[in-house]
């Protein structure tokens, strides 16, 4: 009764009203039908399950797969740990036990990272890969969590550079942000994959992937640093004033009383940055790495598979969007968190 | 009274804000144990000088010596005084992102190097003097006004300072909450704290203060005993303004 009122009143009030909702609705069904069409009796889904294994890890050796196996285990129960750590309400794990082993997360993450690489690219002892066969979601996963932690503080650094009162610090972090911002993302990563190793000698042959990473880190760190100088500017100056008059020197000031409060109040803006960041490793297949993007245009040129774009694309864009929306979702948790 | 030491030795400080002369040849000698009240019209320096006192703000010409050590621009000697005087300011300025027991204890932990549990049981004997130990673990943003000032007032005694600098402590505050943070004020007057306090408190400077002082346009016009200083002002500058707040 009352939905048949609600859609009287909103939707069917007068004539033209009418005839709007009902070219609307015809639109939809119309819109709606194709897609279900297409995705039920014109696409040919063979393409992802035949090829899933290129998609994940591209052409990774076969035998080799435990070693992505056990890689993946070490992030979950690591990511697990965590993540009981920070939801407080966790009656899992006994609060004095947390606590006791909630300084040494950061550091066995930092730990857990060189061993992760060592598992997927081996040598000391594993049979090695090249990094030429590092490809799909792994190398899309790894490139952007490498550069997010990397932009990360130089992002931060260059911030505090451009607001500090040295001359020549405040010069320096201008100007790279200057430059770098008016240059296309595509642009720097053609610098950095081309370029560089003109620049560099012989026998300083970086490998590929930390060019990649170099060009994405070098773009990334400027735009994180006008959104922490963003933060640091909106503390108001009574901070530093009262925290002076208490006997902080400069550095213990901008660590124990700005920064926290700055990153806080640009929780959205960083993430923002880390999603952007993300998506912008798939510029990387342009530059011949073959991540995400790139695995996908290779499986486009299976003879088998040819002209099947829209339905290769559309499971990209989904494992894009799926990762994207949880960094999204974790930001507003964190800011919910923290929030006071 | 007590022996004549003096702690804070100001001679002749003057301040420019680029062409703005704010501080005009501005001498003050202040006992050990002294409670000295500045007053004066909106723009007449009081702020600026007291901050002097702990290089929040550089002065150009004249000296400034804190409990013997002179103030120059050597940061160690900056940093040196900072730990021997506390400060409260119009706006509390406490830390939002931190709870009111860590507002209290960072300074004692970083600065001192107090242990932690030291400096803790430190912060809720001072909390339990201003009267807010039941507020230790909420944020300041979850108190009034009064009690966001009393926690900036332990906050700074934390540092067990031998001076305390307020510079207009209650102007921010709703009338209603004046009276908790004078109070506080007082007690640390009788119990013998160094202190300056910039303020429009008529009735708290006739009952606390040793000296009051007004100040006027960078300079200082007139000190003299609360008693004599409210009934019978000597300058016209005093008169005119104990007019305006009277």
């Amino acid at each position: 009764m009352n939905k048949v009122t609600w859609l009287r009143k909103n939707l069917f009030s007068t004539w033209y009203n009418t005839l709007l909702t009902i070219i609307c609705l015809y639109f939809l069904f119309w819109i709606v039908k194709g897609c279900l069409f297409w995705a039920f009796h014109q696409a040919q889904w063979q393409v992802i399950p035949v090829n899933l294994h290129l998609f994940l890890v591209g052409r990774f050796l076969q035998s080799l797969y435990w070693r992505i196996w056990i890689v993946l285990g070490i992030i979950t129960i690591l990511s697990l740990i965590t993540l009981s750590l920070f939801t407080k309400k966790s009656n899992i794990i006994n609060r004095r036990f947390s606590q006791s082993i909630t300084p040494w997360i950061a550091p066995t993450w930092l730990l857990s990272f060189p061993i992760n690489i060592w598992l997927i690219g081996g040598g000391f002892g594993l049979q090695s890969v090249s990094t030429n066969l590092w490809n799909g979601l792994l190398l899309t996963l790894l490139m952007a969590i490498v550069s997010i932690v990397l932009s990360f503080p130089i992002g931060v650094i260059l911030a505090l550079g451009r607001t500090s009162n040295l001359f020549l610090t405040r010069w320096f972090s201008i100007l790279y942000i200057e430059i770098v911002r008016g240059l296309p993302i595509i642009g720097i990563l053609f610098i950095a994959q081309v370029m560089l190793p003109l620049f560099l000698p012989t026998e300083l042959r970086l490998d590929r992937l930390i060019r990649g990473i170099a060009g994405l880190v070098l773009f990334s760190a400027a735009y994180m640093g006008e959104n922490v100088r963003g933060g640091l500017q909106s503390i108001p100056r009574g901070q530093t004033e009262a925290s002076k008059a208490l006997g902080f020197n400069t550095p213990l000031v901008v660590r124990l009383i700005i920064l926290p409060q700055a990153l806080r109040a640009v929780i959205p803006a960083i993430v923002g940055q880390f999603i952007s960041l993300f998506k912008n490793t798939s510029l990387l297949s342009l530059v011949g790495l073959v991540e995400l993007t790139g695995i996908a245009r290779s499986i486009l040129a299976q003879p088998q598979f040819l002209g099947r774009y829209a339905e290769v694309y559309i499971f990209i864009g989904l494992i894009y969007w799926l990762f994207c929306y949880s960094m999204s979702l974790a930001s507003r948790k964190l800011e919910k968190q923290l929030g006071n | 009274m007590q022996a004549q030491t003096p702690i804070i030795i100001a001679e002749d400080v003057h301040k420019w804000y680029g062409k703005f002369h704010v501080l005009k040849g501005v001498s003050l000698t202040i006992n050990r144990g002294e409670v000295v009240v500045l007053m004066g019209p909106s723009g007449s320096g009081k702020s600026t000088f007291i901050r002097t006192f702990n290089a929040l703000e550089e002065y150009q010409q004249g000296s400034i010596s804190i409990d013997g050590i002179t103030l120059s621009r050597d940061l160690r000697n900056i940093e040196k005084i900072r730990k021997e005087a506390g400060m409260v300011f119009q706006q509390f300025n406490l830390f939002p992102h931190l709870t009111v027991l860590k507002n209290i204890t960072l300074a004692p932990i970083w600065v001192r190097k107090l242990p932690k549990a030291k400096a803790e049981e430190l912060a809720m004997q001072l909390l339990e003097r201003v009267g807010i130990l039941e507020q230790a673990n909420k944020y300041p943003g979850q108190l009034s006004g009064g009690q966001q000032q009393r926690v900036a007032i332990a906050r700074a005694l934390a540092m067990q300072p031998k001076i305390m600098l307020f510079d207009e402590p209650t102007s921010a505050l709703d009338p209603e909450m004046v009276r908790e943070v004078l109070d506080v004020i007082k007690n640390l007057a009788s119990e013998g704290m160094t202190m300056v306090v910039v303020t429009h408190e008529v009735g708290f400077a006739r009952e606390v203060a040793d000296r009051v002082i007004i100040m006027d346009a960078g300079y200082l016009v007139e000190e003299a005993t609360p008693d004599t200083f409210f009934t019978e002002p000597k300058e016209e500058r005093t008169r005119k303004f104990l007019s305006q707040i009277l």
